[in-house]
């Protein structure tokens, strides 16, 4: 109804409607255009990295075989293999996830659960966050002060142990960080509910709490680690040999690694170094980053059906 | 009302010392003027009461009037949030479970609790039930513990043959039930409830309220609920908390038999609250 131009209710009031536009049509073309931006951007990312794949297996795949595995470097690029790298990286890997993952946890169960909520625990707190953004050679340059040099007796200088305890720092605080989050995503009435049966703090968070927060703090030590195996600067820093003609056999042997030995064959003159050599080694390595993000993710999955 | 009885605090500390049916009941815990804070903020104030074995005491009240604080305070959770502390006495049987050399610990052993919002861990059902009676060195047979924990409860019948499922798979009503059979299951002497059956539906209360009818046969009970009807159904003593203002720490206004209480109670705030003009 209208009465003096003005829109009224079937009471008798004016309709409050009549303040509203009633076409929509210019509301829904922003929504579609936004939808085109947010999709491009996704495109983006996802072209680049199928590009690189693509080139990458292009380039390396007439290079891959067994016996590129399981062949020492070599000055002939025929001969030449991935051997001792691969050994290294998965050395490093084992040991890496040996010192970094139980003391991630162990510091952030206690910045989570025991340490009091002061103004020492939250500079603490800061500086975890900064280190997580320190650039990695930075660390590279402070193991080979501490793990090569100062601890080399221990260590035995530039070997897989000093490269282990290095990029173990360099991650830790990412493994400190994810943890501290999943244990805070834990709501207080799981604690209390622990307490209230008379436990003490290490058995609610024994029973409890580490299996609950098992699969976020995964999720980061994942992403760690594998940041961790694609490391090169401070691995050159610390000491990782580029030409190795024997395969480690210990924490203290001497060592190569994956990117160690592509940024090597890349900086080859020869184009079987440079591109079939380089572009074959980066397969065995994504390769081996995708086995370990499986291997990751399958257990995460296991202890969240769990929970 | 005179002047003498306007001023805050406990008209009736005690209860008589007497049971409904005549027979003399035992003191259970004994609460001394009891201060509770947070930090520098008083929530709760000078409360004294007597709470009496095998008989269930309800804590009613309006919102923010302390009562959960309160509760909190006798099983000592209440020192579980940081900068939280107390004044007071509470006395167990003879002991002060603020005294210096208590672990609290062993005291929330001996006095359970169930929380207003169920929280089973996410553990099997027969776990939940047995893992506070194993933290706390239980020696006996526990798939026995289990089942008469779970009996007691009332959900026995209904996870029988899926005790291995997880604790939070079972609806709202059944998680508070597995939640007071966990609390059984360490053998406790009091059992404190704090609004349990606030968040369940009216069947599920009703079948936490028979519960609570068969556990007072041999468990003290404490009680929080915002539902009157509720306290005056299933508890024997009641507790009325009050505050004034705002910003005032709670008080323990008026403390008598649950039926004085609900049918002529000695001051107006309570009647008032009581029959539901306001709250």
């Amino acid at each position: 109804m209208t009465k003096n131009g003005t829109r009224i209710t079937p009471e008798g009031r004016p309709d409050p409607g009549w303040d509203f536009k009633t076409s929509t049509s210019l509301r829904h073309g922003l929504d579609r255009v936004f939808l085109a931006l947010v999709f491009a951007a996704t495109l983006v990312g996802l072209v680049v990295l199928a590009v690189l794949l693509v080139d990458v297996v292009r380039d390396g795949l007439p290079w891959l075989s067994w016996s590129f595995i399981t062949s020492f470097p070599s000055s002939t690029p025929t001969y030449a293999g991935i051997y001792p790298a691969l050994l290294g990286s998965l050395w490093l890997l084992g040991l890496t996830t040996l010192f970094s993952v139980p003391l991630g946890i162990g510091a952030a169960v206690y910045l989570e659960e025991y340490a009091a909520d002061n103004w020492l625990t939250r500079l603490i707190e800061v500086n975890i966050s900064n280190l997580a953004g320190v650039p990695s050679i930075i660390y590279g340059l402070l193991g080979l002060g501490i793990f090569v040099n100062m601890l080399g007796p221990i260590t035995g200088g530039p070997s897989i142990l000093s490269g282990a305890l290095t990029l173990s720092l360099l991650i830790l605080p990412v493994i400190i960080i994810a943890t501290r989050e999943a244990l805070r995503a834990i709501p207080d009435t799981v604690r209390e509910g622990g307490y209230a049966l008379g436990a003490t703090r290490w058995e609610v968070i024994r029973s409890h709490l580490l299996p609950m927060a098992i699969p976020g703090a995964l999720t980061g030590t994942i992403l760690a680690l594998s940041r961790a195996i694609g490391e090169t600067a401070p691995l050159i820093v610390v000491g990782a040999a580029t030409y190795l003609t024997f395969a480690p056999d210990g924490p203290r042997s001497q060592y190569s690694a994956l990117p160690i030995q592509i940024y090597y064959w890349v900086s080859q003159p020869q184009e079987e170094f440079n591109v079939g050599l380089a572009a074959a080694g980066i397969v065995v390595l994504i390769a081996l980053l995708i086995l370990t993000n499986s291997f990751a993710i399958w257990l995460r999955n296991r202890y969240q059906r769990r929970s | 009302m005179s002047e003498a009885e306007n001023k805050p605090g406990i008209r009736k500390k005690t209860p008589e010392m007497s049971s409904v049916a005549g027979e003399p009941s035992a003191l259970g815990m004994k609460i001394e003027n009891l201060s509770a804070f947070y930090g520098s903020f008083k929530a709760v104030t000078d409360v004294s009461m007597d709470i009496l074995i095998n008989k269930v005491t309800a804590i009613i009240g309006p919102s923010g009037c302390g009562k959960s604080t309160f509760i909190r305070c006798l099983n000592r959770m209440h020192e579980v949030i940081p900068s939280a502390r107390t004044e007071g006495c509470v006395m167990l049987e003879d002991q002060d479970i603020y005294a210096k050399e208590v672990d609290p610990v062993s005291i929330r052993r001996r006095i359970g609790m169930v929380f207003q919002k169920p929280n089973p861990f996410s553990k099997s059902i027969y776990e939940n039930v047995a893992w506070g009676a194993r933290i706390n060195g239980y020696r006996g047979d526990m798939d026995e513990l289990v089942e008469r924990s779970l009996r007691r409860a009332a959900l026995w019948d209904e996870v029988k043959d899926k005790l291995k499922k997880s604790g939070l798979d079972l609806s709202g009503g059944q998680q508070q039930r597995l939640c007071i059979a966990r609390t059984l299951a360490v053998e406790p002497e009091v059992i404190l409830m704090d609004e349990p059956a606030s968040a369940l539906d009216p069947v599920s209360t009703q079948k936490i309220e028979d519960t609570m009818a068969d556990l007072k046969q041999s468990y003290t009970v404490v009680i929080v609920t915002h539902n009157m009807q509720q306290a005056a159904r299933i508890s024997d003593h009641t507790g009325f908390f009050y505050i004034e203002s705002m910003g005032d720490p709670g008080r323990l206004w008026e403390f008598d038999e649950t039926e004085k209480m609900f049918s002529n109670p000695d001051r107006k705030e309570t009647e008032d609250y009581v029959t539901g003009r306001f709250g």
